[in-house]
């Protein structure tokens, strides 16, 4: 079938919205039960699919298949608490399912009407199960705007997304609309860029619709390189028809007629999922020649990513869709002037375009109502590292850090405290816990020395060191940097040596002084955005952990105990039972003793692997620094996490 | 991947210098290596010309062409660059830029430590070094048998699980020193049985 109009488009919409209407809680007497399988990499990866096919197994041969359906979803965010199964009606919200549990829920919730309790989310504060994903703490701040149709919709069926108001705006644009007045209402909206540098989406668009070379091309940058954040991933995953609606209203509006994703071969659920998304709009006629009968048409194709982070800088993913090394080049002129094949061509990041359809269905009034003054909508961020609910959220533009962190993502895990949130990956910093109540937006969070970036969020706490965690971007930004301009090439390369001598304890005040005039000239004279930002994990680490370079330096410990040249392991002999575990465990034969003497670790061969630690039954272990060996405190050990009194002891 | 039973062969035939990865399935080696070369130049020569009409394709030839080979060796650059007219030069500095694409063949359990920001701030690095020091071999080198081939992958997205580790295909969470252990000596078990097997 071919659609052709907006009433053919509102029929495949009423076809497929009764389904979609039962999943947003409207007990709409279907007479059916859904059954919604998380189908995003995170619940992959934990066997999702093969929970999916048991499912469907278990209800044809239970005889249930005229009545329950088993479908694939987007990413639910909660991806601490994968694989998610969601039951409709009632929107009962099963974490942690395991393809053993499959019959359980089947039996007792689709046969017999009574929910699994066990494997209900459980709210830990208030000791009780918790039926309904709106009552789940996680879900209550967020405000989905790009991922509303994460989780609601199969991203395989094109249908769905009709029925969630999908390619109306394209149908509206291109049946109704004059270019100018649709980039007047992009400009208005007040969307900007969610690739990192936050520029005025309406901007671009207007720039690029202004060239009159022909032909021109559209851009996707799917190349998400920052390595932890998962949020582009997610919607083409969840949602991939939201941006290639976009792409084709960008099409319209700038005059181009073939649209490029650029897109990671490391994701290939993603690819598969805009495989099928391309298929089945061209199929419609969503995608293809003569869209709506008018003269407007447009096709999009893939292009694969091959393992480069600087393959996001737009103009070296330029190079890399044509085939070549990705290398960046000087810009002006801007790729939309001059860009695939010398001809201007509008980049823009996933998330930017999913929410082009909503700006123009919501309207610029209702958009440009969200978030701070400067930043408008919403931002997904992908919590991850030393967090208690890992995953992908959205929050209107504005909220502050600490409610994303703990409120959403509930805090640091085992009671540890929290030291830093990293944001922008290797081109951000790390912000430091006297931000905590900084609203979110691209000023504020440029302010305090780190960058929006395209939404990677990484918490650490104690016993993460800073130094380190400085030394393992700049090796990633070093690894990464193509070679192209001396300064990031030479200069990275330097940068990051200072930082391993530090790290390993030879490190010297002046080295300090060295890192951070370095810092500043790669800043300044780096080609591209990676170097010209490749410094600021260095930079931002130095401003607000400067004591902790100090004590690396000065004193040679490492406060958090992560840089094993700044540590040792000493056995307490007070408490070893003499029982050889430690030593049999041991790779490098640095540990000696024998029946009834304590045994002892030969600094000269430990590699400090920690090995022994874990396995000693009895914490007789000790992980202290070089200098001065740790005390016994009550407990006996000295965890090295440096809780404030070792540290002051030390 | 297919093939456990062929284990020994597999590393005879690796020697010979090429890929014995695809040396898996119908019964192994009784196939004549040539015949089994030919018939991957044939797969390739359907991916060229599949592609070889659209411009800026090179980089999809080139990761099929991975797939197939396993690996690319200067022969199938050599190959792929007569193929589509493109300069050996270029092909090669194409090849040489992206991380994704090997000029060396891998082993036969490919190890992908995620050293992503995520997996890093939760120990990836402790794992990485158990691994290193455990397989005896660096990142990115093989170990001499070929069973194994140590890598190190930025972010998969599941950084839910990390730290985590993908073996060939299958992505393992949450993954701690001890079940590496476990992994390794659970395929070095194998690849003994089935050497046994064989004598
Ligand atoms: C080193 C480097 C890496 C980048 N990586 C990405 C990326 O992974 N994804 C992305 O959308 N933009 C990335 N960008 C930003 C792009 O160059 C470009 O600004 C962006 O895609 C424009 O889209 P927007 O206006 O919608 O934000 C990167 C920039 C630099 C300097
Ligand atoms: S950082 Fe390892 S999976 Fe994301």
């Amino acid at each position: 079938m071919q659609i052709k109009s907006i009433e053919e488009l509102k029929s495949l919409k009423e076809k497929h919205l009764p389904l979609i209407k039962q999943r947003l809680g409207h007990r709409n007497g279907l007479g059916l039960t859904q059954v919604l399988v998380c189908s995003g990499t995170a619940c992959t990866s934990s066997e999702s699919e093969d929970i999916r096919i048991r499912l469907e197994e278990e209800i044809q041969n239970m005889g249930l298949a005229d009545n329950v359906r088993v479908l694939k979803t987007g990413c639910f965010g909660f991806c601490e608490y994968g694989p998610i199964v969601m039951v409709h009606p009632g929107e009962i919200f099963y974490c942690r399912v395991q393809p053993k549990d499959v019959k359980e829920i089947v039996e007792t919730h689709i046969t017999g009407g009574e929910i699994v309790e066990r494997l209900l989310y459980m709210d830990k504060h208030e000791g009780k199960r918790v039926y309904s994903i709106k009552d789940i703490n996680f879900f209550k701040s967020q405000k989905r705007i790009v991922l509303r149709n994460c989780g609601v919709i199969n991203p395989e069926d094109i249908g769905e997304y009709v029925a969630r108001d999908g390619y109306f705006a394209l149908a509206d644009v291109v049946i109704n609309k004059r270019k100018e007045d649709v980039i007047e209402h992009i400009s208005k909206s007040g969307l900007r860029g969610r690739g990192g540098a936050g520029f005025l989406t309406g901007k671009k668009w207007e720039i690029t619709a202004t060239q009159d070379v022909t032909p021109k091309y559209v851009v996707c940058n799917a190349d998400e390189g920052d390595p932890g954040a998962f949020m582009d991933r997610s919607i083409l995953e969840g949602d991939p028809h939201s941006v290639l609606e976009a792409m084709a209203i960008a099409g319209y509006c700038i005059g181009a007629k073939q649209g490029y994703i650029y897109v990671r071969a490391e994701y290939p659920i993603a690819v598969k999922r805009l495989e099928i998304a391309i298929l089945q709009a061209s199929e419609m006629g969503l995608l293809g020649n003569n869209l709506f009968n008018s003269s407007f048409s447009f096709m999009i194709e893939l292009r694969f990513g091959a393992g480069a982070f600087v393959c996001g800088e737009e103009t070296s993913l330029l190079h890399s869709i044509m085939g070549q090394r990705g290398e960046p080049r000087p810009r002006p002129p801007f790729p939309a002037q001059e860009g695939l094949w010398g001809k201007p061509t509008l980049i823009n990041n996933v998330e930017t375009f999913a929410n082009v359809p909503v700006v123009l269905r919501e309207g610029w009034e209702w958009y440009s109502g969200q978030g701070t003054s400067t930043s408008k909508g919403s931002k997904v961020f992908s919590l991850a590292g030393r967090i208690k609910n890992t995953g992908l959220i959205e929050v209107p533009m504005g909220t502050s850090l600490r409610t994303v962190i703990f409120d959403i993502g509930g805090g640091i895990p085992g009671n540890k405290k929290f030291k830093a949130v990293q944001t922008g990956g290797p081109s951000g910093g790390c912000i430091p816990e006297e931000f905590l109540d900084l609203p979110i937006d691209y000023e504020s969070l440029k302010e305090t020395g780190s960058m929006m970036g395209s939404g990677g969020m990484i918490v650490m706490d104690e016993e993460n060191c800073m130094v380190d965690i400085a030394r393992f971007y700049l090796e990633f930004s070093q690894d990464e940097s193509c070679g192209r301009c001396t300064p990031c090439r030479i200069g990275t390369k330097r940068i990051l040596e200072i930082l391993k001598r530090i790290t390993e304890g030879h490190g010297e005040m002046e080295d300090l002084e060295l890192l951070e005039e370095l810092s500043y000239d790669v800043r300044d004279a780096s080609l591209c955005g990676l170097g010209q930002t490749a410094p600021n994990p260095v930079l931002s680490t130095m401003r607000y952990f400067r004591d902790e370079y100090i004590a690396h330096v000065r004193d040679k410990r490492c406060p958090a105990g992560v840089c094993k040249g700044l540590l040792h392991y000493t056995i307490d002999e007070a408490k070893c039972a003499a029982c050889g575990l430690c030593a049999k465990v041991c790779a490098v034969q640095a540990i000696t003793g024998g029946r009834g003497q304590p045994y002892r670790i030969d600094p000269e061969k430990c590699v400090k692997c920690a090995a022994c630690a874990a396995k000693c039954p009895r914490e007789a272990i000790l992980k202290g620094y070089q200098k001065g060996r740790g005390k016994n405190n009550n407990t006996g050990i000295l965890t090295g996490s440096g809780s404030t009194e070792d540290r002051a002891a030390l | 991947m297919a093939g456990d039973t062929n284990f020994t062969n597999d590393i005879e035939e690796s020697h010979k210098g090429h890929s014995y990865q695809t040396a898996d399935a119908q019964g192994g080696f009784d196939v004549i290596k040539s015949d089994e070369l030919t018939g991957k130049y044939m797969n390739l020569d359907l991916v060229i010309n599949r592609y070889a009409n659209e411009r800026g394709q090179l980089i999809r030839i080139l990761q099929k062409a991975q797939d197939i080979f396993g690996y690319l060796p200067e022969e199938v650059q050599a190959y792929i660059a007569e193929r589509t007219g493109t300069p050996v030069s270029e092909v090669h500095g194409v090849v040489t830029f992206y991380s994704l694409f090997s000029t060396e063949p891998k082993g036969k359990n490919v190890f992908n430590l995620c050293m992503g920001t995520a997996c890093y701030v939760n120990g990836a690095q402790e794992l990485m070094d158990a691994l290193k020091r455990r397989l005896n071999i660096d990142e990115g080198e093989t170990t001499p048998d070929k069973l194994f081939t140590l890598k190190s992958a930025r972010c998969i997205g599941a950084c839910g699980l990390a730290p985590v580790l993908v073996i060939n295909e299958d992505v393992h969470g949450k993954t701690s020193s001890s079940d590496i252990e476990k992994i390794i000596q659970s395929i070095r078990k194998k690849g003994e049985k089935s050497a046994n097997k064989k004598h």
